[in-house]
């Protein structure tokens, strides 16, 4: 793999890993700062474990059951699915007919969901804060082990697409221990942007390549220009959603809305 | 049975998401594309090219279709 991928690689689960790991420390400091930061601790332990486990079990059948070209169709197409739901929410965001992502106000709502929770023990833990972090951490986990095993599988280099994620949770967790509080400051809306045309392009790029079992040698599909042609997706794509988002932008005026930060995106 | 239902809510939101007619429209684009590689004689540069325009094509259409005026 060149250094462009590698790079590219790397960048892209570093984004995808800060995104999800925002959104989980939100709903972890609103468990830990209003009811039991024990029990919270004991549910995030749990999701890594059980993170940990999937990872292990998703990587191994992936890798092992599943020819090359087979591999590329089905994370290709499965990437392209994910890249193309979080491109259609940053282009619907920057359109202004979507709200933007809002750290403080979903840390608020979780904080009085968790303020107005009854309190149950089981296992000598406060077992709403319990649930709720270990839910919390495991579902936006999911998506990042996900992304690591697949970009890492499929541009064959899973130790950078592992430190990319492990750089992004390290940072994310330095800045939570210095600030305390939700990263509101991260930019999250133009993260999800970026990465969702990262895993829109390598979605297409893998998901039409894997096409190749299909054929009479099992072989992948070729791109003309190979590998090179992603630079020319990625351009392709970008230039395909600011079109959109300029096409679809509410007018002001007729919406009533207060106009919309351009820069988010 | 909420266990049952809350791991297929999971996977559903997992892999459709918000919106599924973004992976049905990638569905049928791939199973258009899986067709013409099993009929043979297709051009590989061509055929990749054209299914990623039509990849583009079905998602601006998803869009589209989202933000259609609607009647009240």
């Amino acid at each position: 793999m060149g250094s462009s991928a590698v790079w590219s690689l790397g960048i892209a689960t570093f984004a995808a890993a800060v995104v999800e790991m925002v959104e989980a420390l939100t709903i972890v400091l609103a468990m830990g700062m209003t009811r039991s930061w024990r029990s919270t601790l004991w549910g995030v332990a749990a999701a890594l474990v059980a993170l940990t486990a999937f990872t292990g079990v998703a990587g191994y059948a992936l890798a092992t059951w599943l020819p090359r070209a087979a591999l590329q169709l089905v994370i290709g197409g499965l990437l392209l699915v994910f890249g193309l739901q979080w491109l259609r929410k940053a282009i619907l965001r920057s359109a202004g007919r979507k709200s933007m992502h809002d750290e403080a106000a979903i840390f608020a709502e979780q904080e009085a969901e968790a303020r107005s929770a009854s309190a149950q023990v089981r296992l000598g833990l406060d077992w709403f804060s319990f649930v709720v972090s270990f839910k919390g951490v495991f579902l936006e986990g999911v998506e990042v082990v996900f992304i690591v095993i697949t970009f890492g599988l499929n541009a064959g280099d899973v130790p950078v697409a592992i430190a990319g994620a492990v750089a992004a949770v390290v940072v994310v967790l330095a800045l939570a221990v210095v600030i305390r509080r939700p990263l509101t400051q991260v930019p999250e809306n133009t993260l999800k942007y970026g990465v969702g045309l990262l895993l829109t392009t390598f979605g297409t790029f893998w998901a039409v390549e894997g096409l190749g079992i299909f054929s009479h040698s099992g072989d992948s599909l070729t791109w003309v220009g190979g590998d090179l042609v992603i630079l020319a997706l990625l351009g392709g794509w970008f230039v395909l959603s600011r079109v959109l988002v300029a096409t679809l932008r509410v007018p002001t005026a007729a919406s009533g809305a207060a106009p919309l930060e351009t820069s988010e995106v | 049975m909420a266990f049952l239902k809350g791991f297929v809510d999971f996977w559903y939101d997992f892999l459709i998401g918000d919106d599924w007619k973004i992976a049905a429209g990638v569905t049928a684009v791939l199973a258009v594309g899986a067709a013409i590689v099993v009929a043979g004689g297709y051009n590989s540069h061509l055929l990749t090219a054209l299914l990623a325009v039509a990849i583009a094509a079905t998602f601006t259409l998803t869009l589209l279709i989202d933000v259609r005026p609607r009647k009240e």
